[in-house]
């Protein structure tokens, strides 16, 4: 049975960039537990010899003529930018890797 | 006027008993009065709305307007409405103003509907109450103290108050089906690519389907009629011919094979909710349909499927929201890390943060084939269950919702108890079934679901069949007590 | 001890589709920030991709040009990390189930060794924007023009043991895109990139040492310094008792340093799965053996072609179909003038060394086919000496015009004209009366060396503008006769 322990969920928090404080940490951690041990009933499910479905159709895809259809609408777009300037928009310094 | 349905309306408008402006006023002079008691909309479009409704009335004027032209209608916030705000119910998109609307949105406005406004839902579509939403819970006009279900709940509670004529929603696990379950309305979520999804905020895209909340089947087959198209924007949009869904309403169901299934009825099913729906098969064989029982053994596994495969996918479908481009932006970032943390950790409520928590847990390194992997192989296993029944049975029916409309704050400290409000439902997003629910009976004065799964792109079949049940009972054309 | 090096290469191909990968916006290069990027670039809520079928058939052209397998079902998958120059917080591309699988690339190496890399896989995938370092009061600027637009990644085995061949095999994909017309090959803007994986290891062992990846090198002068860098580090390290650390490594061309790069804190868990809005992609044989139809003129065949068509040998045609736009010169200058071995020994020797020298590359060239051709057109009609011909070249470097502008400019024609060749025959002769007497009494056998004297004298009084030909003629008649 999986069991979620805080450093699980520092981990977790930082690949998905969301701030969990220590204090937070523990009561996050039984709750996805909880999740984790709904989802564990998928262990006992024969499934050998079957495809992962990613997909509810099997459908296929279909592909684009390569034709632009898009025009310039970058006014509209960074109206709602939190940040811009000379039409980029901005961000904290991203320090060269 | 607002106690009328759609099709009542459109009648209306036609003989010209009403203006689509009449009309619209009517119904946004409601929203003023009415709202405030069930919080069900987020936004009114009030000028808009009269735009829409005066070019209606000239369409109405030249006489070949649509079915749809003149009627007000409301917009789940998750849909992409050009110029007015889009929240998704998030605090994370409370200034969010699209340039762009959803392919659906642009459909209806084409066929005249009017935007009254957007309604209220569970943050991002995470939820089976309406109480995860930045603002506030949607009370159930049937029922003050009880939630209206989830997480279409804004949608459900408006048509249910009688605030618009019909609304769109979204259904993900049960996000359509559950709340009309609970609100007493006619809900559809077609096949997975009927509707297109271009201008739908993801929650987990292989599971979410654009559908209907209205009073009646009739309504539904009127609504899908205008939603419905092939898009090119949407990869997993079917080319599919379009029908009248209309067209079939009336064909008798004389032969129709019912299917129960056996694990829809097990511990879990409010006794009073099963002989409701055990009542309204009952209705079925008295309009020629015969029903047996039938086994989807796989069902058990779909609400642990669904909570890997829609965490797994909405963890990867709300990165986009960083505080960049659009949507709220902590103030004063330090750093990278300190936009993104505090953005998404301000604007993120409790359960949007816990999904995408075990999403990116289910798809991390050392566990993506005991959860993720898994989770896709049962899949198939539970559509294939569907696939055999199908082969036996025309349509399969049950409850939609384990039980009535439940007391607001009930259910929000256990998340698993609220996952398994679903449990009926979330079959058929996995499997992309079309699922339909329709008021069957009232428990405790509250409205009882009965849901209807039919086979790949049988819209117009079930809607037939729901739309039968709805010539022979009145569940449907109950009001919820107190509206005006 | 004796090392061996061992480097495989990752190497990241900008297709030249009109537009993104995953949306209609355009991939034209040089626009104003962010005008180009699209609300799918964007990542705005709602928006969905689809792909482009031009990004399929150039990358099934190039796995048909690398001998591979097609993957006649590709699928894309979401490999998930944050940067604000990827705006869905997720990278679209291709992991289990890649467009091009196996294949090989033959290089031909110096003194006429051969070699075959195997190429290991080839993905498509979506390029990230671009994070401008410049000062927004202590922010930096983000433009998305890039973002989506199509690439292909192509991954090969650790097989190159040089920086030598690491280098050949670069040029020689550069040569392979280009001449698809697949990639506009411009390395300067970023359209082929190259990420060199490096490792030592003590000659003769089995096991592979660890590794070091040196990113996003984008010249092949670049490569092959940052590999000579690299190696030498690494040798050191080893030699000094130490051991190579797992790591990306950043090698700056203009300071000739390298140095390891932050790590990303999450490079270890991208949790990959296959992207829920797109589907497969499912690609037929006949699908395959259209594009194999329209598939433009591959290197190698272009080099058998030079051989049967223009009567080239193998190791010329070799050098001139080594990169396409050498190759596309050659045969643009033999079209004009209709001389293919001239054509190809100016253009190997002269134009190379110009080119060299002012560290242009060809399409850079001052001089155009057009003018070589002219050039060479002037040499056979006897206008011009073979002396004479490289001042003309020469002054087209310089831009001075074509051939026929630079001589009547300069004067240059070269002079047949018996009665002024037979005056200045008889000058030389005149004065150098002891040269004269020594020519007449030597042997036969010994006459054509020593007449080269004369011919200088001639040649030096005319300042090389005298027919050689015609004055050996009147030379040989006034000293014999």
């Amino acid at each position: 049975m999986a069991t979620v322990e805080p450093s699980d969920i520092a981990k977790l928090a930082q690949l998905a960039r969301i701030a969990v404080s220590e204090q937070q940490s523990g009561e996050v951690a039984s709750r996805i537990t909880e999740v984790l041990n709904l989802v564990d009933q998928l262990q006992a499910a024969d499934t050998r010899d079957v495809e992962p479905m990613a997909h509810p159709l099997d459908a296929v895809q279909r592909l684009r003529a390569d034709q632009v259809t898009e025009q310039n609408r970058r006014e509209a777009f960074q109206a709602i930018a939190p940040a811009v300037e000379d039409g980029l928009y901005l961000v904290p310094r991203v320090i060269e890797e | 006027m607002h106690d009328q349905t759609m099709a009542q309306l459109a009648l209306g408008l036609k003989r010209r008993d009403f203006s689509s402006v009449e009309l619209t006023q009517h119904y946004l002079e409601r929203i003023q009065r009415l709202d405030a008691t069930y919080n069900s909309f987020i936004t009114i479009t009030e000028q808009q709305a009269l735009q829409q409704a005066e070019e209606a009335d000239r369409r109405l004027a030249q006489g070949d307007a649509p079915t749809l032209c003149g009627i007000p209608i409301a917009h789940k916030d998750l849909f992409c409405t050009d110029g007015v705000r889009t929240s998704c119910g998030s605090k994370m998109l409370d200034n969010f103003v699209p340039p762009y609307s959803a392919t659906i949105v642009e459909n209806l406005q084409a066929a005249g509907a009017v935007m009254l406004g957007k309604t209220n839902m569970d943050e991002f579509a995470m939820g089976s109450s309406n109480e995860t939403s930045y603002y506030g819970p949607v009370k159930n006009p049937w029922a003050i103290d009880c939630v209206p279900g989830g997480s279409s709940g804004g949608s459900a509670a408006a048509v249910a108050a009688q605030l618009a004529a019909g609304a769109t929603a979204s259904d993900t696990g049960g996000s359509i089906r559950q709340p009309a379950a609970l609100c007493g309305l006619t809900g559809l979520k077609p096949t997975y690519g009927r509707v297109s999804r271009w201008g739908m905020i993801a929650f987990a895209s292989s599971l979410d389907q654009a559908g209907t909340l209205t009073r009646t089947a009739e309504d539904s087959a009127l609504m899908l009629n205008a939603m419905a198209s092939f898009d090119t924007l949407d990869s997993t949009c079917v080319d599919q011919p379009l029908e009248d869904y209309t067209a079939n309403l009336n064909q008798p169901l004389k032969g129709l094979k019912i299917g129960v299934p056996k694990e829809y009825f097990s511990e879990g099913l409010h006794p009073e909710t099963g002989a409701a729906v055990e009542a309204a098969i009952k209705v079925y064989e008295g309009l020629g349909a015969s029903v047996q029982e039938i086994s989807l053994p796989h069902s058990h596994l779909a609400v642990p499927a669904y909570y890997v495969i829609a965490p797994a996918e909405c963890s990867a479908n709300l990165s986009r929201f960083d505080g960049v481009r659009y949507g709220y932006r902590c103030e004063t970032p330090k750093d990278l890390m300190d936009l993104y943390q505090r953005s998404r950790s301000e604007a993120f409520g409790d359960e949007v943060k816990r999904r995408i928590l075990v999403g990116a847990y289910a798809l991390s390194a050392g566990y993506y084939d005991a959860y993720y992997s898994k989770a896709q192989k049962v899949r198939r296993l539970i559509k294939q269950d569907f696939v055999d029944a199908f082969t036996q049975v025309d349509v399969i029916m049950g409850p939609t919702s384990p039980s009535p409309a439940f007391a607001f704050g009930a259910k929000t400290k256990d998340p698993v108890a609220m996952y398994l409000e679903d449990i009926y439902t979330i079959a058929t997003n996995l499997a992309g079934l079309p699922g339909l629910s329709i008021p069957c009976g009232l428990v405790e004065n509250k409205p009882v679901g009965l849901q209807l799964i039919g086979n790949y792109f049988a819209e117009g079949r079930l809607l037939n069949i729901a739309h039968q049940f709805q010539q022979t009972t009145d569940f449907h054309t109950r009001s919820a007590p107190g509206i005006e | 001890m004796e090392w061996e090096t061992v480097i495989g290469l990752e190497v990241h191909v900008q297709l030249a589709t009109k537009t993104k990968i995953f949306s209609g916006a355009s991939t034209a290069y040089g626009a104003a920030p962010n005008t180009q990027a699209c609300a799918i670039d964007l990542a705005m809520p709602g928006t969905l991709p689809v792909a482009n079928e031009a990004a399929f058939r150039y990358a099934v052209m190039f796995g048909l040009a690398v001998h591979a397998e097609i993957g006649k079902r590709s699928v894309f998958e979401r490999k998930n990390y944050f940067y604000p120059d990827l705006p869905k917080g997720y990278q679209t591309t291709q992991l289990a189930e890649p467009i091009v699988g196996p294949g090989y690339v033959d290089l031909e190496l110096s003194e006429g060794r051969t070699k075959r890399v195997r190429i290991h896989h080839a993905h498509l995938e979506e390029d990230a924007g671009k994070s401008l370092h410049e000062d927004y009061h202590g922010m930096s600027g983000i433009d998305l023009n890039r973002a989506g637009t199509p690439l292909i990644e192509v991954v090969t085995e650790p097989d190159m043991r040089s920086a030598e061949e690491a280098v050949a095999f670069a040029k020689k994909l550069h040569n392979i895109a280009t001449s698809l017309e697949i990639c506009d090959g411009d390395m300067s803007q970023g359209s082929m990139r190259f990420d060199v994986n490096i490792s030592v290891r003590p000659k003769g062992q089995e096991t592979l040492g660890t590794r070091t990846e040196t990113k996003n090198l984008n010249s092949f002068r670049f490569m092959e310094e940052a590999i000579a860098l690299e190696v030498e580090r690494q040798i050191d390290v080893l030699e000094d008792g130490g051991k190579i650390v797992q790591e990306t490594r950043l090698y700056n061309g203009e300071t000739k340093v390298a140095r390891s790069m932050r790590t990303k804190e999450d490079s270890d868990d991208y949790r990959y799965f296959p992207c829920p809005d797109l589907l497969p992609v499912i690609l037929d044989d006949q699908y395959i053996n259209e594009v194999r139809q329209q598939m433009p003129e591959l290197p190698e065949a272009r080099r058998e072609r030079f051989v049967a068509d223009y009567g080239l040998t193998e190791y010329d045609a070799t050098q001139l179909t080594a990169e396409r736009a050498v190759a596309d010169y050659f045969e643009a200058t033999v079209k004009a003038c209709g001389e293919a071995k001239l054509a190809a020994n100016w253009i190997m020797a002269d134009l190379s060394a110009y080119l060299n020298k002012e560290e242009l590359s060809i399409t850079q060239s001052k001089v155009t086919p057009i003018q070589l051709a002219g050039l060479i057109t002037r040499l056979t009609d006897g206008t011009l000496s073979s002396k004479i011909a490289k001042q003309v070249f020469e002054a087209m470097t310089l831009g001075e015009g074509d051939a026929d502008t630079i001589i009547e400019a300069r004067g240059l024609k070269q002079v047949s004209d018996t009665g002024a060749l037979e005056k200045l025959v008889d000058e030389v002769i005149a004065n150098n009366t002891k040269q004269v007497d020594n020519y007449r009494s030597a042997d036969e056998a010994k006459r054509p060396k020593m007449l080269g004297f004369f011919v200088g004298q001639i040649m030096k009084a005319s300042k090389g503008q005298a027919n050689p030909q015609a004055v050996n003629d009147i030379l040989k008649k006034k000293l014999e006769g």
